[in-house]
């Protein structure tokens, strides 16, 4: 099944950042996002996994299916890497965390609290977190920061094996992942300011 | 759900998860109380259960802008919306692990404390029933405050000020049940009146809490 967005207006604060945006994401491909900082890259993300609603357009064959990752991991740090996965694992009803644990090499690092991490373990961890919820729609914030260029390696190795097993990606991401992907240059969808009547969240209250 | 309600309780009793830090705070105000008032037993005595009353309301009020302003910060709430669990599900477990972490606590430290405060013999069973019927509902609109300031940097004192007129009801009925009950009155009454109240936030409230939450994340 397809991820098909359609016409979509979005808005961060209350003002209009994109409009008009529209793309397809078939099965077993990744997107990349492109754009200028403040773009919208990351309220666009953030409206993919339901996390704010759109101004106006249409999203289909989200919601239960994507997995969201974003600057914040979502680790304890007074767990255990083996226990943060473990939580994630079965708040999404999956219980294989071995496989997270190999592809990014975090097996040395199992028992280790999580606050005992450095920032690029810490990554690591939120990445392997995406591999035990078990959706096939990853949308990935930046998720290279921080990574050395082995765990980049690793990064690309793992989503590699998740587009091929029938999954896909869509990815703001400014490095290059070392294979194709399709790329949407956001800026082209920028929204016009003509656009911010009606677009106040207090419009809601 | 299950694996929220074990994550919450270890964090809790691990290192920094502020398990014990109400129970403290219950116990000092209850221990200052006599300095304050003088130890005149009969006095005492008969501001025994309201003082244990608001005592357990300020400690449990302490410890709500923990309750989701650490899930907010490291991005575990983003995380938890996208879940296959519903958000009302998720904060009502999180309530039901604070509660057991704070709530119970207090419930079985104020009987202890009511010797301190020379509380009569004939009140120590409806305190502790008022207060097992009570926190709850002190947890659960808790909940409700804590969704409402998440997201707000320093918002510990304005989720006090949500929260405690929020709290009124649950005082009145919990302090009048102890109280009459140290009377050696009848406190059938106000015990069920506190039990219908807690019964009602705990039906209601999660549906308030995640719909604040929901907004409060965007």
């Amino acid at each position: 099944m397809e991820l098909r967005v359609d016409n979509l207006t979005i808005a961060r604060g209350g003002v209009p950042v994109l409009a008009g945006v529209h793309f397809v994401l078939p099965a077993g491909r990744a997107l990349v996002l492109r754009g200028p900082n403040g773009a919208g890259k990351t309220t666009l993300l953030r409206t993919l996994a339901g996390l704010q609603p759109a101004l106006s357009g249409q999203i289909s064959g989200a919601g239960e299916r994507i997995a969201y990752a974003a600057h914040a991991d979502g680790l304890k740090a007074m767990l255990s890497v083996t226990e943060n996965l473990q939580f994630w694992a079965e708040i999404f009803g999956t219980r294989e965390t071995d496989a997270a644990l190999d592809a990014y090499a975090l097996r040395p690092l199992a028992e280790r609290m999580a606050g005992t991490l450095s920032a690029g373990q810490k990554r690591r961890l939120g990445l392997a977190r995406l591999l035990v919820t078990g959706r096939p729609v990853w949308v990935l914030d930046e998720p290279t920061v921080s990574l050395d260029t082995a765990a980049v390696a690793q990064f690309a190795a793992a989503l590699q094996t998740h587009l091929a097993a029938g999954g896909s990606a869509v990815i703001a991401t400014h490095i290059d992942l070392g294979f194709k992907a399709a790329t949407l240059d956001i800026a082209s969808f920028r929204a016009a300011s003509t656009l911010l009547a009606g677009a106040s969240d207090e419009a809601f209250l | 759900m299950t694996a929220l309600l074990a994550r919450d309780l270890r964090l809790a009793f691990r290192a920094g998860g502020g398990f014990g830090l109400a129970l403290a705070f219950f116990l000092i105000v209850v221990v200052l109380v006599p300095f304050s008032v003088g130890p005149e037993s009969s006095l005492l005595a008969a501001i025994a259960p309201g003082v244990l009353w608001l005592g357990a309301l300020l400690a449990c009020l302490l410890s709500l802008d923990r309750l989701l302003a650490l899930d907010f910060e490291d991005g575990t709430l983003d995380l938890l919306v996208g879940a296959p669990i519903p958000l009302e599900g998720a904060l009502s477990v999180k309530a039901l692990a604070h509660w057991l972490t704070t709530g119970l606590p207090l419930v079985l430290a104020a009987p202890v404390l009511g010797v301190l405060l020379n509380l009569p013999l004939a009140g120590f069973g409806w305190l502790t029933a008022s207060l097992l019927a009570g926190t709850p509902a002190l947890s659960v609109i808790g909940t409700f405050g804590a969704a409402l300031t998440v997201g707000i940097k320093r918002g510990g004192l304005l989720l006090s000020l949500l929260v405690l007129p929020l709290y009124v009801p649950t005082l009145i009925f919990g302090a009048e049940t102890a109280r009459r009950g140290a009377m050696g009155m009848e406190a059938t009454t106000p015990l069920a009146m506190l039990t219908g109240i807690t019964l009602a936030t705990v039906a209601l409230m999660p549906f308030a809490s995640a719909a604040v939450l929901r907004m409060g994340l965007r």
